[in-house]
């Protein structure tokens, strides 16, 4: 029954963007977690997602859902600002800052919890079409 | 005698087509966030023409394709032609995905309905009240 995979599609999809609100949250947490060396230094996360081709259909043309194929760090360069007074102060003067963009995480965010809502009331929607036909023929 | 099938007419597999086609915009809205992946959708109409259709090509040999054979689960996806594309060759347009969905859900229920319909007629003549 193809209504079902709803669920599951719907509900992988919830589950890719909550790990985008995590990132997210992440970055935005650590936005400001300065390092006295770039090696140590928090990078901003983004996850990748990838459709899942489901094989398990009974016609395997359909497709699927959608999951999360890996977190990827930044490779944008560290924020580097002179801070001679700053505990974390390197040999000169510097310290780093992570390479978080906070408006595009801010839009992220937005982006993320948007699309969460969306698959939550196509999950919805299906469960009342279920519940229609539950009651077919009782009338 | 008409078999219950035909008293049923044309809503059971219009049923079965719309909870597919439910399935795959959930696909699409699913994977609005997806790169490379492209929107699809089913050509409803088309489809159910097909399946109405009453022409049939003689097959004379066996691997002929029967023009009967091909079930409305074997309909071709299509690709959307998106109005914008996006830098990650991503073709999913969200706000036209979920007018599509809302749509096909509606059109579900109301061949729900027209079966709803189906089924209290054949009650009653079987009361032969």
């Amino acid at each position: 029954m193809a209504l079902f995979s709803v669920f599951d599609i719907a509900g992988s999809a919830l589950g890719a963007q909550s790990i985008r609100l995590n990132t997210t949250a992440s970055n935005m947490a650590n936005a400001n977690s300065a390092s006295s060396s770039t090696d140590t230094l928090y990078r901003a996360r983004h996850p990748v997602f990838s459709q899942v081709m489901d094989d398990f259909n009974f016609d395997g043309a359909t497709g699927g859902s959608v999951r999360v194929d890996g977190v990827i760090e930044s490779d944008a360069p560290a924020r580097t600002i002179y801070k001679p007074g700053h505990p974390l102060a390197d040999d000169d003067g510097n310290i780093f800052l992570p390479n978080v963009n906070t408006v595009e995480e801010m839009a992220n965010m937005i982006s993320a919890s948007r699309s969460y809502q969306t698959n939550v009331e196509v999950m919805d929607a299906a469960k009342q079409m279920l519940q229609r036909t539950l009651t077919l023929g009782q009338r | 005698m008409p078999s219950l099938d035909q008293a049923l007419g044309i809503h059971p597999q219009a049923l079965m087509l719309r909870a597919r086609r439910a399935e795959l915009l959930a696909t699409n809205l699913a994977n609005a966030d997806t790169p490379n992946y492209r929107a699809r959708d089913i050509d409803f109409r088309k489809i159910l023409a097909g399946h109405n259709s009453t022409t049939k090509i003689d097959s004379t040999r066996d691997g002929h394709f029967n023009s009967q054979s091909k079930g409305m689960f074997d309909a071709e996806l299509m690709y959307r032609m998106p109005d914008q594309p996006s830098l990650d060759q991503n073709t999913v347009d969200v706000a036209a995905e979920r007018a599509r969905f809302l749509d096909n859900s509606l059109r579900y229920q109301a061949s729900l309905r027209f079966l709803d319909g189906r089924f209290s007629g054949i009650k009653s003549a079987l009361r032969g009240e």
